[in-house]
């Protein structure tokens, strides 16, 4: 019943049983036709369900989601790709503005099962405005789902479920994940409230999510060389937050660490702290730590590999929660 | 594939000497090759109506004005000047085309029968949305330029998908060339020749910018450049308005792709009740345009058909009473929404966080609450 792919393929898989079982989708994005999109995502889909349900779009990122606004007034689920994540910023009015409120605005008259599908993140050795991690901008929005995916069934899973969703949901698919295989089975489904929590573990929380997922699990299975012992939750929907798992998780080990790529100032890793010491303030025993981007712009490549969070810093702010010698000794 | 493209081709745009128009500013009919073909039920009870709609829609409008300023409304952006554009429009379509408007539209909504508490609800700040778009065929008003454009076209391309034949209309203003977003939407709507009706208030100023702003070439050239044709028409001759929108409408639904529109008229009053028009404009041109007012020239063409002004304006007063009376009262009886509900609707489903500050926000205000039994016993006045 599953079968063994990459994520790409996965997401494609998703679309693909999408588009055969519900004749209202459709897909809207540049090169997403006959080139099958920059990141292959689309591949073969318009060859499969024509032109008029897999629309190669103009350039033009705010045209894009505007015109996804328009097409659910109507009845539609239009799932819009935009090519990179440094490109979403020209869509910026549509999504928040419009997209987003419109349910809100109309007092739930009109429905808005938009689906936006953004390629993000670094680690890909690409040019400014491929890598960036734009996903604080929009958890912030209020009417918004934001969701990131880990691995191939979480990504299958997850974008089935925010296409059927009736709000509108930014997928964030992290590209370099794409080529990351495992299994998939097409009858698992997802809900897009809920963090998972994929390692158990006693002495501190390790909260990651997107192409830090991965980082977190091999950081957890470094820690145990030093004896410790990990608990490692995919946050997966960033908006609206899955607390409630978080501070479950806290309660039991009295720390912790949250990691993601992008700059640390106003960002997810602000909002979960926060909730954390809200909701359980008196089981933390010591302050928790976060592992982001640094607040810069993202870097050039050549310096990405010190931008990103990896297993090294990871580890050395569970030192830091943990009360170890950490870096901050050093010096 | 490949595909050639032709240069913008200026035969694309009609009415680009002087805007078309049948009625002359004297009420004299004068033929038109373009429109004259969707005049032949022109007749006089046709006019009449047309008439009434202008009148009973300035009075609305002049109203909403005086309840603003009597702070019975937060704000109220008046058309007056406009509403040949407008009816002539909204008279030209059945009520089945989608329209996405901005927020000057109000003749256009009563025209769809949007009812007076449901237009003046979001003034008065009770709601962000008067309406049920899909009663109206008439989207919620957008107050970010040129945003709804994206939508008419995303919308007409849904019905094509769906081989339906109606069409949706995206209304602005001048100031709204300007913006990425009509430039883009008609891009869209010329590449999937979506059924598109472009339509351009151009009532000369973007708050206190001149037109000469947003467009150092006539407005209805633009769509030109997209392959779209488009009509430049007197939008203070509510006949042309409305023989320019059937043109149009036919256009568009016979699959010949989008059409754009440009009404080229004067905004009388302020921008809304907020601005101050003698700040950028001089009384001289303002006389100019209030010669060229929309209602006085039917009136004066009504005149020289034989109608009776007398009836006709004993009618318009007694629709105009009627339609103030219900205004001032809807107002008034504009309910405030339960406070707990700024917390529907965000999400088709109520999630966990929103719950905790509904319960939060309903704890707070409950601590707020006197305790009936002590301000009993004290008997004193709260303090």
């Amino acid at each position: 019943m599953s079968t063994t792919m990459t994520m790409a393929a996965a997401l494609n898989a998703a679309l693909r049983d999408t588009l055969e079982t519900d004749p209202d989708v459709l897909l809207i994005g540049e090169d997403i036709g006959t080139l099958g999109g920059v990141f292959r995502i689309t591949d073969g889909l318009q060859n499969r369900f024509g032109a008029a349900r897999v629309i190669d779009s103009p350039l033009a990122e705010s045209g894009i989601l505007g015109t996804c606004v328009g097409m659910a007034y109507r009845g539609m689920r239009p799932v819009a790709e935009i090519q990179f994540d440094g490109f979403v910023y020209p869509a910026f009015d549509q999504i928040v503005a419009q997209v987003s409120r419109l349910h809100y605005r109309t007092g739930g008259l009109v429905q808005m099962p938009v689906t936006i599908r953004l390629p993000y993140g670094g680690g890909i050795g690409a040019v400014e405005h491929h890598s960036e991690s734009p996903e604080a901008y929009f958890a912030h929005t209020p009417g918004l789902r934001v969701v990131t995916v880990a691995d191939p069934q979480d990504a299958y899973s997850t974008l089935r479920a925010a296409i059927e969703c009736d709000d509108p949901v930014l997928v964030l698919e992290p590209k370099r994940r794409y080529w990351s295989k495992g299994e998939v089975d097409s009858s698992v489904t997802a809900d897009l409230s809920s963090a998972r929590v994929l390692r158990r573990g006693a002495d501190a929380t390790l909260v990651a999510y997107g192409p830090l997922v991965v980082t977190a699990l091999e950081a957890a299975v470094a820690a145990e060389d030093d004896g410790i012992d990990l608990e490692v939750i995919d946050l997966r929907t960033l908006a609206p937050l899955d607390r409630d798992t978080v501070a479950a998780s806290v309660r039991r080990t009295g720390h912790l660490v949250v990691a993601h790529e992008a700059p640390g100032n106003v960002s997810l890793s602000s909002e979960v702290i926060t909730s954390a010491v809200e909701d359980c303030f008196d089981r933390l025993e010591a302050a928790p730590e976060r592992v982001t981007g640094y607040d810069t712009p993202y870097p050039p490549a050549a310096l990405e590999d010190h931008h990103l969070p990896g297993i090294d810093r990871i580890l050395d702010a569970v030192d830091r929660t943990l009360g170890r010698r950490s870096s901050r000794e050093v010096a | 594939m490949l595909t050639t493209t032709s240069a913008p081709d200026q035969d694309l745009v009609d009415g680009l000497a002087q805007p078309l128009f049948v009625l002359g500013e004297d009420g004299t009919r004068h033929p038109d090759t373009t429109l004259d073909p969707f005049l032949h039920d022109a007749d006089e009870e046709l006019l009449t109506g047309l008439y009434l709609d202008m009148a009973v829609i300035r009075a609305l409008d002049d109203e909403a004005v005086a309840l603003q300023r009597q702070g019975e409304l937060g704000l109220w952006p008046p058309l007056r000047g406009q509403e040949a554009a407008q009816i002539g429009l909204a008279r030209a379509l059945p009520e089945t085309d989608f329209l996405f408007t901005s927020y000057r539209e109000n003749g256009l909504a009563w025209c769809r029968g949007v009812g007076a508490q449901e237009m003046l609800s979001v003034w008065r700040g009770t709601t962000l949305s008067g309406w049920d778009p899909f009663a109206h065929h008439m989207a919620t008003p957008q107050v970010i330029i040129a945003a709804q454009a994206h939508h008419a076209v995303g919308y007409a391309m849904a019905t094509q998908a769906q081989g339906k034949d109606d069409i949706a209309v995206a209304c602005f203003g001048d100031g709204a060339l300007s913006q990425g977003d009509l430039n883009e939407a008609m891009v869209f709507a010329a590449s999937f020749h979506a059924p598109v009706l472009f339509f351009c208030q151009n009532n000369q100023y973007a708050i206190s910018e001149p037109v000469a702003v947003q467009a150092t070439v006539p407005i209805a050239l633009r769509p030109t450049g997209f392959g779209i044709p488009s009509l430049r028409v007197d939008g203070n001759d509510v006949l042309a308005m409305r023989a320019a929108s059937l043109l149009a409408a036919r256009h568009i639904r016979s699959g010949k792709g989008p059409m754009f529109v440009e009404a080229v008229t004067y905004r009388l009053g302020p921008h809304t009740t907020s601005d101050d028009p003698t700040r950028y404009r001089d009384e001289e041109e303002l006389e100019t345009w209030r010669h060229r007012c929309p209602l006085g020239r039917l009136e004066r063409h009504l005149d020289q058909l034989g109608a009776s002004i007398e009836e006709l304006h004993a009618e318009a007063e007694r629709r105009s009473e009627e339609t103030t009376a219900a205004l001032r009262e809807a107002v008034t009886a504009l309910p405030v929404p339960a406070p707990e509900s700024l917390f529907d609707h965000v999400l088709s489903t109520e999630h966990p966080g929103l719950l905790r500050q509904r319960e939060q926000f309903r704890a707070f205000t409950a601590s707020l609450a006197p305790e009936p039994t002590e301000t009993a016993q004290t008997g004193g006045p709260a303090s």
